[in-house]
């Protein structure tokens, strides 16, 4: 009896410690669960706090970014803006080249020859190609006369040019004066007045002047004077002048040269007889 | 290395038209003086295009041009028309014979030198 019940003191006993042992593992595993639950937290809390970091670093870069990139839109912009100034200064440039470039092979067709006619066929050349007149008369003054003479025309015969006193009409008044005469009409005029010039040139050697540069018509196509025809006519106004001038001059020598020699030529030859 | 023939009779616009051609890049500028000497040449030398004046002695620039496409092998050389003649039936005419331009006188140089390259590139496609 004794035994038996010692037997069931020791099963109580261990009945006992079972069910501590129970609650123990029960509270351990209350315990881990918590814990995992906490690890789980801990670990949402350190992604999500790393997804921050990285989302403002994002923002940093492409705030960065987009303000390089609004930089260089500006440089871009202030290039295109630089580039357009380029364009419109290389064809300005270019127009200028081009207008030097016409002048210069006015001038050197000019003084390129001492003979007289040709002198006056490339003044005829210049003001055909190059101002684009149709109608025209190159009058030269007369110094014994004082008479302005047309000496080459172009779309009318010389002999229709009138002949001009000093002073007298537009011609006349532009070789006294030596002022250039532009009419504010440029087309049709010559329709009503053949002979009353829409364009009046004084050819001059630094203030004297030799003649004129007429213009009656322009060519069809021909609507106004450029900057590059006003500056034709100051070039024809002196160079012209210079090449007419010296040329007349030199072909006069030459003549009065052939005259003497052929005089001397006679006076050597007359003993022989 | 492109031929350009200038048939002008004017010395004046043809060194006016040469100085101009010289922006052409390598472009080399043979001159003729009239329609005539201006075929003397096409046979002497190879021509990649011609740029011609209407109003000349001997024999003018819209004869050259029909003689030149009438010719088989001259017949694809393109043609600019450089004249005083600014009337629309004056280049409709030269443009009916085979002139593959027009420009009136007084030339306006950058016009020209835009119409020289637009055929001269092409002939070199």
């Amino acid at each position: 009896m004794e035994k038996e019940s010692g037997y069931i003191n020791k099963a109580d006993e261990f009945l006992q410690m079972f069910k501590k042992g129970e609650e123990f593992t029960k509270e351990i595993l209350r315990e881990n669960e918590k814990l995992r639950y906490k690890i789980v937290e801990l670990e949402g809390l350190i992604e999500k706090s790393g997804d921050n970091a990285r989302t403002r670093l994002y923002e940093e870069r492409i705030k960065l970014l987009e303000d390089e990139m609004n930089s260089l839109k500006e440089k871009f912009r202030a290039v295109e803006e630089e580039n357009k100034d380029f364009a419109t200064k290389y064809l300005e440039v270019e127009e200028e080249n081009n207008n030097l470039a016409n002048l210069y092979v006015a001038s050197y067709q000019l003084h390129s020859t001492l003979d007289f006619s040709e002198v006056l066929r490339i003044v005829l050349e210049i003001v055909i190609n190059l101002i684009g007149a149709e109608k025209f008369a190159v009058i030269l003054l007369d110094d014994k006369t004082n008479e302005l003479v047309p000496v080459a025309t172009e779309g009318m015969g010389i002999a229709d040019a009138p002949k001009v006193k000093i002073g007298e009409g537009i011609i006349g008044k532009v070789a006294k004066e030596g002022e250039s005469f532009f009419a504010e009409n440029l087309m049709n005029a010559e329709e009503y007045l053949p002979f009353e010039p829409i364009v009046c040139i004084p050819l001059k050697i630094k203030e004297h002047v030799i003649g004129v540069l007429s213009i009656y018509k322009l060519l069809s196509q021909k609507s106004g004077f450029t900057n590059v025809d006003y500056e034709m006519f100051n070039l024809l106004a002196g160079h012209a002048a210079t090449a007419i001038f010296s040329s007349r001059l030199y072909t006069q020598s030459e003549r009065k040269l052939t005259t003497i020699q052929s005089f001397l030529d006679l006076l050597k030859e007359k003993p022989k007889k | 290395m492109p031929n350009i023939l200038v048939v002008e009779d004017s010395p004046t616009m043809r060194q006016l038209i040469s100085f101009a051609m010289k922006r052409i890049p390598n472009a080399h500028v043979i001159e003729a003086t009239d329609g005539v000497d201006a075929l003397k040449k096409l046979s002497s030398d190879k021509i990649d295009l011609i740029l011609a004046d209407i109003n000349m002695p001997v024999m003018d620039g819209l004869k050259l041009v029909s003689l030149v496409r009438g010719n088989p092998v001259f017949k694809d050389i393109p043609i600019i028309m450089v004249t005083t003649e600014g009337a629309e039936e004056d280049r409709k005419r030269a443009i009916a014979i085979g002139a593959n331009a027009y420009l009136p006188k007084p030339i306006q140089t950058q016009e020209l030198l835009k119409l020289v390259s637009k055929f001269l590139s092409d002939q070199s496609k």
